[in-house]
């Protein structure tokens, strides 16, 4: 089977690496950093760290030079799904496209674009060191499940599920898998943007106990969103935040939109607190404090 | 000639003393001895809308200075409890007169001495350039009312003095509308800027997008503007409407707020968004936009501590 991935960054290069070592699938990565397709074409994709793996994969920064492919994975940040699925949707005219991204909302922008979608959540992380290379850091699962509005047949989300766990990440097909999205989303919305906003790592927003009082209020007007929906989350948001809190596990973890907003660089907000806001208000659940949120962090970046 | 010290030579006690210097003795008490020697060897001067260079006396000890009949509490509110322990003991008949943003600015000074107390609201805004030159931005005005031991007369007085040196004031029976005005005014806009890194511009009054920042500002002054309520205070001016009014001045104020942050100083949050969060909570009014404004700030605080 022929499969690209769309946005060959970090979480894009651990599903094109991995999937390129298997023998029957052919991996195609579309990125916009001529340096990082370049190295990719000339000495392969190469991962360190949590798996040592080179994979042969053809990289492009021409979306015209990619085959008909069975399978489209989208890795790019959430605000740039648009560009990316627009440039890319005709090699998917016969395939399915799933989202591995950030946030909530993704899915209904690919829908936009093509047939039949796949709604996805990744935990695996990672960062490019080099062009070419990426450090993986954290190993994780994939959950996959057909987009509700726009299915990808549940068979061809089975193959594609069973491809990537051939290949080294662990990913289950589902027929409903929102629970692991909003389980993730509301995870990130709760605990992001505060260390964006305040400029401390994961663990000392977690001992401030009127920080960590907020996180769970992040968390219950995000629970709330999602109960309104019928989603039943797979996991406690509340326990992931105090289990990442731990010394040996992400305390002195520097939120990426932390990250994001010392680089001065566009955050993935609306498609966290943004997007549970929008969908409080189309459901009619209140969500102030992520509208709070919501609109200081894009003052933020309205500031640069 | 009236005699009046003024404490805390920031940008607002600079732009007290020094006009003030031009119709009364004037003296100033610093925080620093490097600043009270500049000021007494190079003056005061301010640019902007005014220009000139005021002669005044300095000093760190209240003992080196001449006992004056009102005493301007011009310092930062986080610097407040440390300057009125300083002036316990000292100058009983004086009036001291607090400048300070928030609220509760009078209770904190009233624990170091029985001096009769006036509160004011100041709305004037300058740029300190260094110890002893600072430039007048806004010519708004001060508002001056009675508060502990005083009376309306008095608030005239003050008033009187200070509109004759130049700068605006005004005398009110009753400061607690201004100050809810401006308190609720101050405790969105400052934390807002605080937290965004925007100047106060007009993305505070953005109100066309879901996201646009001015429905943050809008919640946030409504909350204050039911504890306002609750406590019983008709306000003066609408916050949100002095908010889009300054928005429309062209020139963008940055916040004193914001500028903490970006030196990386305590802030005034525990007199500002504190104090109304105290009070809501007081008087049973739920304020969690605000409770949430004041943990950021606070936490922001703690990342460079």
């Amino acid at each position: 089977m022929v499969v690209a991935v769309v946005g060959c960054g970090a979480v894009g290069s651990l599903f094109a690496a991995n999937l390129a070592t298997l023998e029957d699938v052919e991996v195609w990565a579309y990125d916009l950093s001529a340096e990082h397709v370049e190295a990719i074409n000339r000495d392969g994709l190469r991962l360190t760290g949590a798996g040592e793996v080179v994979g042969r994969v053809s990289a492009t920064t021409d979306a015209g030079g990619l085959p008909p492919c069975d399978f489209g994975i989208v890795a790019t940040k959430a605000m740039h799904t648009e560009a990316a699925i627009a440039a890319t949707a005709h090699a998917f005219a016969a395939g399915c496209v799933a989202t591995v991204q950030n946030g909530i909302g993704n899915e209904e922008v690919l829908a936009r674009h093509v047939e039949r979608v796949i709604r996805g959540t990744t935990f695996p992380a990672g960062k490019i060191t080099a062009p070419g290379v990426v450090q993986w850091d954290v190993k994780g699962d994939t959950t996959l499940g057909p987009f509700e509005e726009r299915p990808a047949p549940f068979a061809e989300v089975e193959r594609l599920a069973d491809a990537c766990t051939r290949a080294g990440m662990p990913t289950k097909a589902v027929r409903d898998a929102r629970g692991p999205q909003w389980r993730k989303v509301i995870f990130n919305a709760a605990t992001n943007p505060l260390g964006a906003l305040t400029g401390l790592t994961h663990g000392r927003v977690c001992e401030r106990p009127d920080l960590r009082a907020l996180a769970s209020r992040l968390v219950d007007e995000g629970k709330a969103v999602a109960a309104a929906q019928g989603i039943e989350l797979d996991a406690d948001p509340e326990e992931l935040i105090d289990y990442a809190a731990r010394k040996e596990v992400a305390y002195d973890h520097r939120a990426s939109m932390l990250q994001d907003v010392e680089a001065r660089r566009q955050t993935e907000v609306d498609f966290l607190n943004g997007g549970i806001a929008e969908f409080g208000r189309r459901l009619g659940v209140p969500t102030p404090t992520h509208e709070t949120i919501h609109a200081l962090v894009k003052g933020v970046e309205a500031s640069w | 000639m009236t005699r009046v010290c003024v404490a805390g030579a920031g940008v607002i006690g600079s732009l007290f003393a020094a006009h003030l210097a031009r119709v009364a003795e004037v003296s100033a008490l610093t925080r620093r001895a490097e600043h009270a020697q500049a000021l007494r060897e190079h003056g005061l001067t301010v640019s902007g809308r005014a220009d000139f260079t005021a002669r005044l006396q300095a000093s760190t000890d209240p003992a080196e200075l001449p006992e004056p009949e009102l005493v301007i509490v011009a310092c930062k509110g986080t610097d407040l409890d440390a300057v009125a322990a300083r002036l316990e003991g000292w100058w009983p008949a004086a009036t001291f007169m607090t400048v300070q943003n928030g609220i509760g600015a009078g209770e904190v000074v009233a624990r170091h001495g029985g001096w009769p107390l006036l509160a004011a609201v100041t709305f004037m805004s300058g740029t300190r350039h260094d110890d002893t030159h600072v430039q007048y931005v806004l010519d708004t005005a001060t508002w001056i009312g009675p508060a502990r031991g005083t009376g309306y007369e008095d608030a005239r007085r003050a008033a009187e003095l200070i509109a004759s040196s130049g700068l605006k004031a005004e005398a009110f029976e009753d400061l607690r509308p201004a100050q809810w005005s401006k308190l609720i005014f101050n405790a969105t806009v400052n934390t807002v800027a605080a937290l965004t890194g925007l100047p106060h511009d007009p993305h505070f009054a953005a109100l066309e997008r879901p996201d646009d920042l001015g429905h943050l500002v809008k919640a946030l002054m409504d909350e204050g503007k039911a504890v306002a309520a609750a406590a019983g205070v008709e306000l003066g001016e609408d916050p949100w409407e002095m908010n889009v009014l300054a928005t429309k001045r062209g020139s963008a104020h940055f916040p004193s707020m914001l500028e903490d942050v970006e030196a990386h100083r305590r802030t005034e949050i525990d007199l500002i968004t504190g104090a109304l969060v105290r009070e809501a909570h007081r008087l049973g009014v739920p304020v969690p936009l605000h409770e949430t404004m004041e943990r950021l700030v606070k936490a922001k605080e703690e990342s460079w501590s």
